[in-house]
């Protein structure tokens, strides 16, 4: 497997005065799902354009298979896109939008009819040939988009939100559906989404863009375990922020004085050496615990709780104390809405679960 | 009895719909049906002397028009006249609107606006001002001739086909230009780029997705062109001398000084009959072969 299979190199994109790309550089693997995660106007979409060929960057280059794309119209490049909107050609059916991409190929009409059943086969779009757009639900035009792409054997398949106007149940089927698709046929897909949820259940690798730039780039489990920032800690998930000076350095641990709360030795993750510098100590809410009685870990804080919202398999608490000034998110799965009579609670924290930020 | 009306009426959707179509209803039939109707009863009488016509049915009048080789051949000639003006427009118009529609992001309703100003004049004063352009001391003939270019004006710009053809051209355009940029840009762009993406360059992707989606604002133009310029007399009496003249001036000239008006209502009741079924062959021939483009 080629390990900069795309290469992105030092791309810029500017609208005007704004960089909607700035000078990002990073490479994408053979056969990797990549997702490019972020809020809406980070600049992901830009940067997928790009590498189909409906942008052309103002600086930098486009690298695929050792190729220079940079200056490739969409037609001449091996890529293939699946639209946000799906973009089916509303006055040609099924098979004939399948077959669209296939014209330019130099395919005989043998190839070109079993190809077209494969991939509609692949897809579970088999005996919807004959129906128009205007006739298919969104989740069977996704799939249509989906084969269209796919047919021509692309090297890289483009993904931009096409899950997003899918209602949640059918968004959790494609995304396993998408996921198995895609380990099956090998071809790799860069996906583009603004749900991190979805992002992170589906790929390989992801990077967190927020204005023009890559925040952090790596696994999922990695970016939700060790984000490199508050944009991305606070980006991915749920989390709570800690104001914090560090004190002294003990190998592999720091002495960190949160505010209000004390000293206390956690994971050096930043690896910072000098002391009194400012940081932010981040806790999941799901690493907390929720009690009606004092507990025995490290840190343990009587509480009121202010709201409340279930969610069925774990119930979400904001709840208020004296030491810190903001309200606190935690969640629990066996402590419920109806659980607290006198809103009075008790939450405690693992230092193991404290994680170190840079304060940016 | 009020309040049973009242509540008849909120309940139903045809007296709705009857109550406000009635105003252009009754404006319709006043105006149109009443004239229609005239017309088509004239055509089967005779003009017998000066001021009398005889009232008993007859269809002579029709075999009068087509054993006249002159109202024959000026109705082929209007024809051919208004689809040249039709087929020009379009290629004039065509690229401007595909161009507000996805090339303009702002103020695409200004440029709408710009283009339409000279439709703010009369028509009349369009079609004298042409006269200006084209006369044989008009701009372009003296320009050519104070160049050097010319010892003598160009005699085929005005009270001709090719007069008639301009200004009617100019006439007409902004009636295509809207229902043109309407399918334009109703196409979705992300369409235009899904075929780029699957492979076709940017023509093979105008033929194949960009012209067959704004077929029903080329059919819209065509009708809205070849319909009125068909009939038009005003620039061929203006700026057509004889070369172009056209049906409707002879029409004209029968219900006027010639005085015979069940021939010129039969000619009237022809040119109807032929422009209904241009039009028809016309919408369902483009139909036809934009399914075969696709």
């Amino acid at each position: 497997m080629n390990d900069s299979f795309i290469q992105i190199n030092r791309i810029s994109k500017h609208f005007g005065n704004v960089k909607a790309v700035d000078d990002v550089s990073f490479q994408i693997k053979e056969g990797e799902f990549f997702s490019l995660l972020g809020p809406s106007g980070c600049g992901k979409t830009t940067l997928l354009r790009l590498l189909a060929g409906f942008e052309y960057p103002t600086n930098g280059n486009l690298l695929l298979d050792g190729i220079d794309i940079t200056a490739l119209p969409p037609d001449k490049r091996p890529t293939n896109m699946v639209f946000q909107n799906y973009a089916i050609f509303p006055h040609i059916n099924v098979e004939k939008n399948v077959q669209f991409g296939l014209r330019k190929l130099g395919l005989t009409s043998d190839e070109i009819s079993k190809r077209v059943k494969d991939v509609l086969s692949l897809v579970k779009l088999e005996g919807y040939e004959e129906r128009f757009s205007s006739q298919l639900s969104g989740g069977q035009r996704q799939r249509v988009a989906l084969a269209r792409a796919l047919v021509r054997q692309p090297k890289v398949l483009l993904l931009d939100e096409p899950l997003g106007a899918l209602d949640k149940k059918l968004r959790d089927e494609m995304q396993l559906e998408l996921r198995t698709l895609q380990k099956e046929i090998g071809i790799t897909f860069v996906f583009v989404t603004h749900d991190q949820q979805e992002a992170i259940s589906m790929s390989d690798r992801v990077a967190v863009m927020s204005e023009g730039k890559i925040q952090q780039m790596s696994s999922p489990n990695e970016l939700y375990k060790n984000p490199q920032n508050i944009f991305v800690s606070d980006f991915i998930g749920e989390t709570n922020f800690l104001k914090a000076k560090t004190e002294s350095k003990d190998g592999e641990y720091i002495n960190v004085n949160i505010e209000n709360l004390g000293q206390f030795k956690v994971k050096n993750s930043l690896n910072i050496s000098e002391n009194s510098s400012d940081v932010i100590c981040s806790v999941r809410p799901e690493t907390m615990m929720i009690d009606v009685e004092k507990s025995d870990w490290d840190i343990c804080l009587e509480a009121t709780i202010k709201q409340t919202s279930y969610l069925g398999e774990m119930t979400k608490f904001y709840v208020e104390t004296k030491e810190i000034e903001k309200v606190i998110t935690v969640s629990s799965q066996y402590f419920d809405n109806q659980s607290f009579k006198e809103n009075k609670c008790f939450i405690s924290i693992n230092l193991n679960d404290i994680s170190l930020l840079n304060k940016k | 009895m009020l309040q049973a009306w009242k509540s008849f009426y909120a309940r139903s959707d045809p007296a709705k719909a009857y109550s406000l179509l009635s105003p252009a209803l009754i404006l319709v039939t006043l105006a149109m049906l009443v004239p229609l109707v005239l017309m088509l009863s004239f055509s089967f009488f005779t003009q017998v002397s000066f001021t009398e016509i005889d009232y008993s049915f007859t269809i002579q009048r029709y075999i009068d028009f087509f054993q006249k080789n002159l109202l024959v051949s000026l109705l082929i000639k209007s024809v051919k006249i208004s689809f040249i003006v039709t087929f020009v427009t379009l290629l004039t118009a065509y690229p401007v609107c595909y161009y507000i529609a996805f090339y303009v992001k702002k103020n695409k309703m200004l440029w709408l606006v710009l283009l339409t100003l000279p439709f703010w004049t009369s028509y009349l004063l369009r079609v004298f001002s042409w006269k200006i352009i084209l006369g044989t001391k008009g701009v372009i003939n003296s320009s050519l001739i104070n160049a050097g270019l010319l010892n003598e004006p160009l005699t085929f710009l005005m009270y001709s086909e090719t007069a008639v053809i301009i200004t009617l051209t100019h006439a007409w355009a902004a009636f295509a230009l809207l229902p043109l940029y309407v399918s334009l840009e109703k196409i979705d762009f992300s369409l235009i780029e899904a075929a780029r993406d699957l492979g076709l360059s940017r023509l093979e992707t105008f033929w194949k997705i960009t012209l067959p989606l704004s077929l029903p604002g080329i059919i819209g133009a065509i009708l809205i062109i070849f319909i009125p310029t068909v009939g038009d007399y005003v620039t061929p009496a203006l700026l057509g001398g004889t070369d172009g003249r056209m049906l409707s001036n002879m029409i004209q000239a029968y219900f006027g000084k010639v005085n015979n008006i069940p021939l010129g209502a039969a000619s009237a009741t022809i040119m109807l009959l032929t422009v209904a079924i241009v039009t028809m062959v016309v919408s369902y021939t483009t139909k036809q072969l934009s399914q075969r483009i696709s």
